[in-house]
């Protein structure tokens, strides 16, 4: 990359960031509300691209982590704990939890584990439902409190949306950290030839659960602030649907690719409202746009993005390759 | 115990309908290797199809008829050209979650187009007792297992007997070599998304009855066939239909004795057991690992 691409990236990300701080300001209460889940589901989504895209294991229960994280965030703090525990706790618990499942992807793997985590989605959604002494049951958990941060409180939608923002910060740079270090070229490894790795001295027993624990946990930060930010939980949200979403989510951005997440959280919470006008058709329209962008590129949006800078660069090299072919032969 | 016979027989009936829906599942993924996540909502939708022939007030039978037709044109044809055909190069799982976007499509469009309200289905099997050794049996069950032992034994008679159910396994099998030797393979595998057609349609023709045409109606169904397929064996018809009759008689039998909240966990874990300890299914063969 020459240094102005390296430079208008960074001016890019810069700008980007920008505008998610400042341009809220003037949002009313639903935009701010609308925009905190897209930062919410961002986290959920990231943790599955590091479990589905970089590790190359299908997982269809990312929605029951959500789950386990905001019911943990809802009983803790309306406990009275402060939420940054229950943020601990989420990741503690999804962690654990998301390493137990991925025992079975040692054993077995693309569809056949794709149902094993969908078994575990509806299980977890039939205990939040019938453990009425722990989660509330159907009636749910409400008067969830916003947290203060330092002696600051959130209770309002902007500064709990800058809440969700800042969390989301953290995470992308903490998975950013994480894909470039030995353990995310090991999951890459896992993901393109898992013989190979192995073969290499890659512990895969040990990364494909790691892919897994850590992928959750993140799911399960997402859900311990996806429960201050509704306020109110109740089972049906952590259904098999969320976990479905999700996936979708991190294929139609792009799967595999860094801001694949991003931008197919963006599309999944943010299409819903500028297709409102359709009234009843929007999940229609989505489902078929869903369908014909995969028909077109599997890689999703970020791989068509991906293909046409390949071919681009690649048409630029075969180009010099052209000019310096004649000198290379007068030289002869 | 009189208790245990009737569980039993209700047991069976839905079992076997969900046997004839992993049927139709596990043949999509012999030939084509596709994972279709939304098989049940191909059985909600001919009931809709067949009730909207019927309010144009043509009568049930000539509604069954053209709710079948208009099945296998739009989830057999229509569903492998539009769908299958264009994303099967790029692999399993793409299609997988291709159709999962389907299942969606379908089921807002049955709901934005049809209604959001379950509406009742006249059964084809007259409402009523029989009674067998003493003992009342709904006539509804039993109509229900007939028609679906009918099914499979057919299906498996075509399957078996007949030269194009040879070059149908052999397509499964290995497509190249029968290719090689002969085998209409493009016209053999559009005959099984077509049989897959006709197979959920005659489930939503048995089912619906008993459930009420639902737009949402699909996802438990679509989840028992897949369980149903995994327990018995993906790769084997005859595994699929032991594996749906288990899992409706387990279903029935955990919702009696063990606890109705729990009911749909069960199924789950015997799910979870078997992947675990048995992936190749009950009855199936053990599938060979591509590295």
């Amino acid at each position: 990359m020459t240094a102005t691409a390296k430079y208008l990236r960074v001016a890019f990300g810069v700008a980007v960031v920008l505008v998610l701080i400042l341009m809220p300001v003037t949002f009313n209460r639903y935009g701010l509300f609308i925009l905190s889940q897209w930062a919410v589901m961002t986290i959920a989504a990231m943790g599955l691209n590091l479990t589905l895209g970089y590790a190359g294991q299908v997982s269809l229960a990312q929605g029951a982590f959500v789950g386990i994280g905001a019911y943990a965030a809802a009983i803790l703090t309306t406990q009275g704990f402060p939420l940054i525990a229950a943020v601990a706790v989420a990741i503690v618990l999804c962690f654990a939890v998301g390493w137990l499942l991925g025992y079975p992807a040692l054993r077995v793997q693309h569809h056949y584990l794709a149902f094993v985590t969908l078994a575990f989605s509806t299980l977890a959604f039939l205990v939040f439902r019938n453990e009425s002494w722990l989660t509330g049951g159907i009636y749910g958990i409400s008067n969830i409190p916003r947290p203060h941060i330092f002696g600051l409180a959130t209770s309002k939608p902007l500064p709990f949306y800058y809440v969700s923002l800042g969390a989301l910060a953290i995470v992308t740079v903490a998975v950013w950290w994480l894909i470039r270090s030995p353990w995310g070229r090991a999951f890459m490894a896992l993901r393109e030839n898992p013989v190979r790795a192995l073969s290499l001295g890659v512990d895969t027993r040990r990364y494909t659960l790691m892919a897994f624990a850590i992928g959750s946990a993140l799911g399960g930060v997402a859900g311990a602030l996806y429960a201050p930010l509704t306020q109110y939980i109740d089972p049906v949200p952590f259904n098999l649907s969320l976990s479905l979403d999700l996936l979708m989510m991190v294929i139609v951005g792009g799967s595999g690719f860094f801001f694949g997440p991003f931008l197919g959280a963006m599309i999944a919470v943010l299409l819903p409202e500028w297709l409102r006008f359709t009234q009843g058709y929007y999940l229609m329209l989505y489902a078929i746009a869903v369908i014909l962008l995969l028909i077109w590129s599997p890689t999703g949006i970020l791989g068509i993005l991906d293909g046409y800078l390949t071919q681009r660069r690649t048409k630029a090299a075969s180009a010099l390759r052209a000019v310096a072919k004649p000198k290379l032969e007068v030289a002869r | 115990m009189s208790n245990l016979l009737d569980l039993l027989i209700a047991g069976l009936a839905t079992g076997a309908i969900y046997a004839i829906v992993a049927v139709g599942f596990t043949l999509l993924w012999q030939t084509s290797q596709t994972i279709n996540f939304a098989q049940g909502e191909f059985v909600m939708l001919p009931a809709f199809l067949m009730l909207a022939v019927m309010h144009a007030g043509a009568p049930f039978w000539l509604a069954i008829i053209v709710g079948i037709l208009l099945a296998m044109l739009l989830l057999g044809l229509g569903f492998k050209m539009l769908l299958v055909d264009p994303m099967l190069r790029h692999g399993v799982l793409p299609l997988a979650i291709a159709t999962m976007a389907l299942a969606i499509g379908i089921k807002e469009a049955v709901k934005q187009f049809f209604s959001a309200e379950a509406s009742p289905f006249p059964s084809i099997v007259p409402a009523g007792d029989v009674s067998i050794l003493g003992r009342a049996v709904s006539l509804q069950s039993l109509g229900v297992l007939a028609l679906a032992i009918l099914a499979v034994v057919g299906l498996t008679a075509l399957l078996n007997r007949t030269s194009i159910g040879h070059q149908m396994q052999a397509v499964a099998q290995n497509p190249t070599v029968a290719r090689i030797i002969g085998v209409p393979v493009e016209r053999m595998i559009l005959l099984t998304f077509l049989i897959n057609a006709f197979l959920v349609a005659l489930a939503s023709l048995l089912i619906t009855p008993i459930y009420l045409a639902k737009f949402s109606s699909g996802e438990v169904l679509g989840q028992a066939a897949f369980i149903a397929a995994i327990v018995g064996g993906f790769n084997q018809v005859r595994g699929a239909i032991v594996g749906g009759l288990l899992i409706g008689v387990v279903d029935n039998l955990a919702a009696a004795y063990i606890s109705t909240q729990y009911r749909a966990a069960v199924p789950m874990i015997l799910l979870v057991a078997v992947i675990l300890f048995r992936p190749q299914g009950l009855l199936g063969r053990p599938e060979e690992r591509t590295v």
